[in-house]
């Protein structure tokens, strides 16, 4: 079984004046001048990089970052880059006020475990949280401090079996 | 209780039992699956590494589509086409090339996507289908190889909404200024994970390429699919394209919808997206903008119906000086369309630069780049920050961006 409680340091995805970014799409998380790319090692490098004030986000990144992002996250196009490019790099989860349907099935499908729901102001980068994935709650020095949409029973599934592949085989038995 | 068209299209492409609700999770069997040149050797690449041979359960409902990057601009795209290419002489799986145009267009042409029928590919604008009233759904490399293999992956049940579009514009209108409209009324989340039945008198009338525009956009509502009740004509255009029966669903009197709106159309005028956001809409009679480039096409807006719009603007007249306009028809059969109707003589003449069909600048910017402060009209879907290149893109229907290349500026004193 995989871990069903992730423990990592957040990005609180903000523009200039603080706010968490909406409608960060598919384009500023992945742009399509690397739609050519397919290997999955070379996509990190250029995550986030058309997203205003976090061009260099590959350059901070570290292994086990949980990103936090306001409405509508990862709309615009189908690409899986556009989740791929934060697994190269070592994200492990993503919490989003909402998220863009096909980007959530993305998601899912890679076994990356995002999470919608809002997140306190408080919160500043480098702060470390710790996700229950079953139930939505997440804490600080085991103290609650919000509550986010439980991941579903397919999306906890595909998650344990790795991905949309391996959940397929499982069932196939 | 009744059923929306999104419930009936499932419980009959489902084989779990029971009759699909909201936020049940199904297995969606799916009728045409399909990769395009972007994402498609991603598909491959997934097939192979997962599966040992017996990589596509049905190559007759399968295909692969190129018309991102067509024909392809750099060895990359040349590569990954060619990989697609090979797998599809391995498997039996069709290949329209970067001859054909857009595939979601083409698939309608060819009458494998008609009412009811479920279809996945990899390209966020799938839903465009709910033009005829089919379920179309965009989705990642993952899903589409899934269902290349199965022929089938989960789904989440979405709730349905409905909005009826009220009043009759009396002024100049398109179905552009009218997705726009309804995208600049409730906004770029507007319908976020939904599925929308659209109604009213004024979607009615819409004929077949007007449908498909409003369709299109739904992706920048952040609805799943945007369904429109198939009309005599479009039941007679799926009929003749698919060569046989099609079996068109409708919506029960009493289906339940988790939300209905109302939106007055009849005051509608030539609108526009202005960057860096298609819900931020505004009148063009607000307007005075310079302009250096017009770009006419996508799988929103290239149609013939577009194309003529646009004729009909330019015919006789030449664009300003300084201005390059480039249109670029949605399939091969609107181009040759284009050609019996003498559109492409008129736009030719009145000096716009005419390309091979396909998606343009969206996907990879083949055609309609834009450099730092270079103001573009587009008939496209989406103006987001650095998506088209650095420049600043307005969304605008083919008779606005027309009329932004006669005049060299978008809006202002004609």
């Amino acid at each position: 079984m995989k871990p069903t409680t992730l423990t990592g340091r957040v990005w609180m995805l903000r523009d200039g004046s603080g706010e968490l970014i909406d409608d960060i799409d598919t384009d500023m998380i992945f742009h399509n001048q690397y739609l050519h790319i397919t290997d999955i090692d070379e996509m990190g490098q250029y995550a986030l990089d058309n997203l205003t004030g976090w061009e260099d986000f590959a350059e901070r990144a570290e292994e086990g970052d949980i990103l936090v992002a306001g409405e509508n996250f990862g709309s615009g196009s189908s690409r899986q880059q556009a989740v791929d490019c934060f697994i190269a790099l070592g994200v492990q989860a993503i919490i989003a006020k909402s998220f863009g349907a096909i980007y959530k099935r993305n998601a899912i499908n890679s076994g990356l475990p995002v999470l919608a729901g809002e997140m306190p102001d408080s919160l500043e980068n480098r702060d470390t949280i710790t996700i229950d994935l079953a139930s939505g709650a997440v804490t600080t020095n085991d103290k609650k401090i919000a509550m986010l949409e439980p991941m579903s029973q397919v999306q906890l599934d595909i998650y344990q079996a790795g991905d949309l592949f391996a959940y397929g085989k499982t069932l196939e038995k | 209780m009744g059923n929306t068209v999104l419930e009936k299209i499932f419980a009959r492409h489902s084989s779990d039992d029971a009759a699909p609700e909201p936020g049940d999770v199904i297995w969606l069997d799916v009728d045409l699956r399909t990769a395009r040149d972007f994402g498609g050797a991603s598909v491959v690449k997934h097939l192979k590494r997962n599966y040992d041979g017996d990589y596509v359960a049905d190559p007759d409902k399968t295909a692969f589509t190129f018309d991102c990057n067509a024909p392809a601009k750099t060895p990359e795209y040349a590569d990954n086409q060619h990989i697609c290419r090979r797998f599809a002489r391995d498997t039996g799986v069709p290949v329209y090339d970067v001859d054909q145009g857009i595939g979601t267009h083409v698939m309608l042409e060819q009458g494998r996507i008609a009412p009811g029928v479920t279809a996945v590919g990899t390209d966020s604008h799938y839903n465009i289908v709910g033009a005829v009233g089919a379920f179309g759904q965009g989705m990642g490399d993952m899903d589409i190889a899934f269902t290349f293999k199965t022929g089938r992956t989960w789904f989440e049940v979405p709730e349905s909404m409905k909005i009826t579009l009220t009043g009759m514009p009396d002024g100049e209108w398109s179905a552009k200024d009218l997705t726009l409209k309804v995208l600049g009324e409730i906004g770029s989340t507007g319908a976020l994970g939904k599925a929308v039945e659209f109604e009213g008198d004024v979607v009615e009338q819409l004929g077949l390429a007007g449908r498909i525009t409003l369709s299109s956009m739904m992706t920048e509502m952040g609805g799943i699919i945007g369904f429109i009740q198939p009309n005599n004509e479009v039941l007679r255009f799926c009929r003749e394209r698919s060569g046989g029966d099609v079996q068109p669903v409708y919506a029960d009197d009493d289906a339940a919808y988790s939300e209905e709106i109302e939106i007055d159309v009849s005051d509608l005028e030539p609108l526009v997206a202005a960057p860096y956001s298609p819900a931020n809409v505004k009148p063009v009679s607000e307007l005075n903008i310079p302009v250096d480039t017009v770009f006419i096409g996508s799988c929103t807006n290239g149609r013939l119906e577009d194309m003529q719009a646009a004729a009909d603007v330019l015919r006789g007249n030449h664009i300003a000086e300084g201005v390059t306009a480039k249109v670029v028809p949605a399939t091969r059969e609107v181009w040759e369309r284009m050609l019996q109707s003498g559109a492409l003589r008129e736009l030719h003449e009145a000096g716009a630069l005419i390309s091979n069909p396909g998606c343009g600048g969206c996907a990879s910017g083949q055609i309609g780049m834009t450099g730092r402060h270079e103001v573009q009209v587009s008939t496209s879907n989406r103006n987001f920050k650095g998506k088209q290149g650095p420049g600043e893109t307005y969304l605008a229907s083919p008779a606005t961006a027309a009329r932004a290349a006669l005049a060299g500026h978008l809006g202002g004193a004609a």
